[in-house]
């Protein structure tokens, strides 16, 4: 038996007509709200909570035949939880996939934005463990959502002012909030904060599920997000000291590999697919022999 | 003596201008039991007003009324914005209303942990309201932070500490700081000074006095205690079974009760 028809019994892309329905229909209404969460009946996916059910779910429901999907985890195409994605949707919906950004239609993402700039009619999804960004600093989701009703966004100022005050700077990295369209703030997912700058006016649609939490937000194309900073600390993203040690590219973020227990390490780009591209341009960094660019 | 005789014309020239706070017959029912009933008054700026009253004669739910944490039953309360406009407080909207708890009013609880946020840092603490009204300079809030704590006694090198390393004292000072950051023109206090030990509850006095004298500000202080009404109030009310029996200057009113109640009240104090 073929795949294919192992997964004839399923309706195309897993979910029935219906609840795709219902997950545009929260889609359509978090476009036209940029940041602000939309809730809706998140289903049970045939995978655990935390693993990208609502990312799983928004790209469900926007996937067509013809679309050409991607799937990262942490930037990386080949570590578990991108695999399983792609080989789900490539049974149930028998679409095709790709590694390539450029190649992609619908990118679906956990924890990172590649490199490579987006382009007029991708889809980025995000899956989010926590979309409330107050959640930390005002447990009751009633007073949270009245806080964004209100916009009373105070509180999270008191979150960057408790950093500078115990490091001297601000020391959060990932899941840096951002305001959109001077209105919404939105948790970005935890994502590095390297990324922040790469949201704003992009023109792509970037879409953001959290199943567990069942909501969806959303930033159209050529949307404003500015990431919170102080008039004195303004907002900053990580450098590194070194390119990439094997396609030697500098301005992208990079993972720490440790390679003995000796010391010894290396930093390589997270996104794999810009650093196979690279490569194959005939680029090196270091481990493999500079050459000259 | 001239302090006092100037403090009384200070407020009659203020009374030729609208009242800060005006309440007209309020009343708040819990089904059939009374929390309070047709409670009226005005409050002019500068004015520190104390309800009195044994527990369960419904100071609390009239502080809760008055200042919007709880909806009354029927009655209204207007209050002077800053722009001189005298607005009923229960047709504003839920933002503006919530904007002016932090802004232009400040809320003292008995239970410091109910008004300050316990973990995050004193600095923090203080510099909420400031943030939250759109204070975007680090430098610029933590001197605010730092004056606020010397002002109520705190030690500047305690300005990173969480409130939870705070004595009890401490701890109502920096929720007093907290509230006063915004120069807000109504503090309400509820019981401010209850659980805190006689010399604690002395400085504290003392310290709000200072404040209150210095910045101007309009209190409506809820207590059982009639001494600490007698040393920051003008004015008392005297409440019992939700209605006000007696209300006055405090000075007669301790000095010569009329009501039977006020009476029991007063020959009630410990002589020590």
């Amino acid at each position: 038996m073929t795949a294919r028809t192992q997964a004839s019994s399923y309706n195309f892309a897993y979910l029935d007509e219906q609840t795709k329905r219902m997950i545009r229909r929260a889609i359509l209404k978090a476009i036209a709200i940029p940041g602000y969460q939309v809730p809706f009946a998140s289903r049970e996916m045939p995978m655990p909570y935390g693993w990208g059910t609502g990312g799983v779910q928004v790209t469900a429901a926007i996937l067509g035949p013809d679309d050409v999907l991607k799937v990262i985890d942490q930037g990386a195409d080949d570590t578990t939880n991108a695999v399983s994605i792609r080989k789900f949707f490539e049974r149930v919906a028998d679409v095709e996939t790709t590694t390539r950004t450029v190649d992609a239609t619908i990118i679906q993402t956990r924890h990172r934005i590649p490199e490579t700039p987006l382009r007029e009619g991708q889809v980025l999804v995000y899956q989010v463990p926590i979309p409330e960004p107050l959640r930390f600093l005002e447990p009751r989701e009633t007073e949270t959502r009245k806080m964004h009703a209100l916009e009373e966004y105070g509180l999270m100022h008191v979150k960057l002012y408790e950093d500078i005050a115990r490091n001297g700077h601000i020391a959060t990295t990932y899941a840096y909030p951002v305001k959109v369209e001077g209105r919404y703030v939105m948790d970005p997912s935890p994502t590095p904060k390297f990324d922040n700058p790469k949201m704003h006016m992009s023109e792509a649609l970037q879409l953001f599920g959290a199943g567990r939490e069942k909501r969806i937000y959303a930033l159209p194309p050529h949307t404003e997000v500015v990431s919170l900073d102080f008039e004195d600390h303004p907002f900053e993203v990580q450098r590194f000291d070194k390119p990439c040690a094997l396609c030697g590219g500098g301005q992208v973020y990079l993972d720490e590999v440790v390679l003995d227990d000796r010391g010894g390490r290396m930093f390589v780009c997270s996104d794999t697919d810009h650093c196979e591209s690279r490569r194959a341009e005939g680029l090196r960094g270091e481990l493999l022999g500079e050459v000259a660019q | 003596m001239i302090a006092a005789a100037a403090k009384i014309e200070n407020l009659d020239r203020s009374s030729e201008a609208l009242p800060l706070l005006s309440v007209r017959s309020l009343t708040r029912t819990y089904g059939t039991r009374i929390g309070c009933a047709d409670v009226s008054f005005d409050i002019w700026p500068g004015e520190v007003l104390a309800i009195v009253g044994e527990s369960g004669s419904g100071k609390t739910t009239l502080l809760n009324c008055i200042s919007t944490r709880l909806e009354p039953t029927s009655g209204t309360i207007s209050y002077r914005m800053r722009d001189g406009e005298m607005r009923d407080l229960y047709q504003l909207g839920e933002a503006e209303r919530r904007h002016l708890l932090r802004t232009d009013w400040g809320f003292v609880h008995q239970n410091p942990a109910d008004g300050l946020r316990m973990t995050v840092s004193a600095g923090a603490n203080v510099g909420e309201r400031l943030m939250a009204v759109g204070q975007r300079h680090y430098g610029r809030l933590r001197a605010t932070a730092t004056d606020w704590l010397g002002r109520v006694e705190i030690d500047a090198g305690r300005i990173d500490d969480q409130p939870r390393a705070f004595s009890g004292g401490m701890r109502q000072r920096l929720q007093i700081a907290r509230n006063l950051v915004t120069a807000p023109r109504l503090v309400f206090m509820d019981e401010p000074t209850g659980g805190l030990d006689v010399s604690v509850q002395a400085r504290l006095l003392d310290l709000l006095r200072g404040l209150v004298n210095d910045l101007g500000l309009a209190v409506i202080i809820v207590t059982h205690d009639l001494a600490v009404a007698r040393l920051l109030s003008h004015r008392m009310l005297v409440m019992k079974d939700g209605r006000v029996v007696e209300h006055g200057l405090t000075d007669r009113l301790l000095d010569d009760p009329q009501a039977p109640y006020t009476q029991l009240l007063v020959s009630s104090i410990l002589q020590v």
